[in-house]
């Protein structure tokens, strides 16, 4: 499986639930220094619920296709099963081997998103530690 | 005339595998006889240096000795002006902790020029927080040379010899003369210009110089610094241990001479010998092959690259490397796709951040060369980054 296989394209190319956020709960910017990979989730949060959500972002195809697919299922989920997602879950969703030079590249989505929830809790942002887990084997 | 197939031939990872490696201002690939003297070294001599009596001892610590001749003489110095360390960011981090806590305070103004390295910045913003001196911008012109005016107040210059991004040689005679007309001292970082031209402390007058070993075609973990002799003497002790002492007691310690006194602990002998390799190696040729061969690099690179639309080259290269955008393609998407074709190119900041901000550019992509490139190469790159844009590019 190619790492830009269709799918992947598809959404770069024609990114989903884009938007400036006017009216969202909670905006929250996060970056992948390394790439300088950008990206600012916009969620709208009800009784601990995602309505709805907007993003804005620049940088790889990677990340910015990842952003576009997993907004598009973020809809209906918890604040809190979001908050306590693994990364496996974003690597099925994007369905395309996620290797070690990239992996942030994928994981920006999650790490964004969770900071915005975060953010809205008045928690303090995790670090990048924490939404890749490294194993310590 | 260098022979490029033959060099080409003396060098594994490029001769097996007929990868397209366009990556050398990151790390050279290395030449057999390197591999050879260092794992020569490793079994026939192998032995702690300056310390102990017994033969490998000393075969050890004659062979270390030597490399630093051949070091010193490779770049126009006196054997005790060449310091080891273990890298060019080491070798500018010890003239910022030793020379620059001794000599800078608060308020005193040191100048960078944007073009540099984060090695060649951060131990200065180290400095900037811990003393309180103040970091002065040199800027460059649309064509990536630097702007030269004012460098009066100024304690030190530290510039790079070559830009690891735009491929731009700052004119070091003229800073250098300006510096010391005001007082200033200079340190080059000469990580990338060491493998493109002949370099002689002496004629430009430096008073730091520093350089890693692997961009060298020598092995990693091995870094020069070059400094006039009343400097190192005059500096304090970097690091603090074995090697550099003259002398321990309980109430405290002397320090050695230099240039041991900077050289605490055991040094990277093995690197240090496969340098000295690498160096032998390289001067066989003369600088002279060595520059046509890599200007006709650079004007290929760029006449090819310029046909591919949507293509900026960033600043006039002039050795080394060169860098540039695509519209709407990312880097790290572009190199990925091209990697997987077998052609090895650099995304991202290349260490030099700011350099990226004053551009107005968040990552470029760097094609770079080593003295086994080819203009076949550079073709192959360019066919490949058609390609890559082609998938990538959104319809
Ligand atoms: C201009 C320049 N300065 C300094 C360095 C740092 O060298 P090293 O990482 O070997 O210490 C590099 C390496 O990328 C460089 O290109």
């Amino acid at each position: 499986m190619d790492l830009y296989a269709e799918n992947i394209l598809d959404h770069y190319r024609d990114p989903r639930c884009k938007g400036e956020g006017s009216g969202a709960s909670v905006s929250k910017e996060e970056d992948n220094p390394s790439c300088g990979d950008r990206l600012t989730a916009h969620l709208w949060i009800e009784d601990g619920s995602i309505t709805k959500i907007e993003w804005e972002g620049t940088g790889c195809a990677i990340s910015q296709a990842g952003m576009s697919i997993f907004a598009e299922e973020l809809e209906g989920k918890t604040t809190t099963e979001l908050l306590s997602m693994k990364k496996e879950t974003v690597y099925e969703l994007l369905g395309v081997p996620i290797g070690p030079r990239r992996f942030k590249c994928a994981l920006l989505c999650l790490h964004t998103v969770k900071n915005a929830i975060r953010k809205h809790e008045g928690l303090e942002p995790q670090m990048w530690l924490e939404t890749v887990e490294i194993d310590e084997d | 005339m260098l022979t490029i197939d033959e060099i080409r031939r003396q060098f594994p990872l490029i001769a097996a595998q007929g990868s397209i490696y366009l990556d050398s201002a990151a790390t050279a690939q290395k030449p057999q006889i390197v591999l050879e003297e260092v794992e020569k070294f490793y079994s026939e001599e192998n032995a702690n240096v300056h310390r102990g009596m017994h033969a490998l001892a000393e075969k050890a610590t004659v062979a270390y000795e030597d490399a630093r001749k051949t070091v010193a003489k490779f770049i126009g110095a006196a054997a005790h002006e060449i310091v080891f360390t273990h890298g060019c960011t080491e070798s500018i981090n010890l003239v910022a902790k030793s020379w620059g806590k001794a000599n800078l305070k608060k308020g005193d103004t040191i100048a960078l020029s944007i073009l540099e390295h984060h090695s060649n910045i951060v131990p200065w913003q180290q400095l900037q927080e811990e003393i309180g001196i103040t970091i002065k911008w040199i800027d460059i012109d649309d064509d990536g040379s630097l702007i030269i005016d004012n460098l009066d107040d100024v304690k030190l210059v530290a510039v790079t010899g070559c830009s690891n991004v735009l491929g731009t040689k700052p004119d070091l005679k003229l800073i250098i003369e300006k510096a010391h007309a005001a007082g200033a001292k200079v340190l080059v970082d000469a990580a990338q210009l060491v493998v493109h031209e002949k370099i002689d402390v002496t004629e430009l007058d430096c008073d730091f110089l520093a350089f890693s070993g692997h961009k060298l075609y020598g092995p990693t973990g091995v870094g020069v610094l070059y400094a006039k002799r009343e400097l190192l003497e005059s500096m304090p002790p970097f690091m603090g241990g074995g090697m550099m002492i003259g002398s321990v007691t309980k109430e405290g310690f002397t320090a050695a001479e230099i240039p041991q006194k900077f050289e605490a602990g055991t040094p990277p002998i093995a690197q240090v010998i496969g340098l000295k390799a690498a160096i032998n190696w390289l001067s066989q040729y003369d600088w002279n092959d060595i520059a046509t061969h890599e200007q006709e690099l650079i004007s290929t690179a760029t006449d090819a690259l310029n046909t591919i639309e949507g293509l900026t080259i960033l600043g006039t290269p002039e050795s080394s490397c060169i860098s540039f955008t695509i519209d709407d393609i990312h880097p790290h998407d572009l190199t990925e796709i091209v990697g997987r074709n077998g052609v090895s190119l650099r995304a991202g900041h290349h260490c030099a951040q700011p350099l990226h901000e004053r551009l107005g550019v968040v990552a470029t992509t760097r094609m770079s060369f080593g003295i086994y490139n080819t203009k076949e190469d550079i073709e192959r790159a360019t066919e490949e980054i058609q390609k890559a844009i082609a998938i990538l590019r959104p319809a």
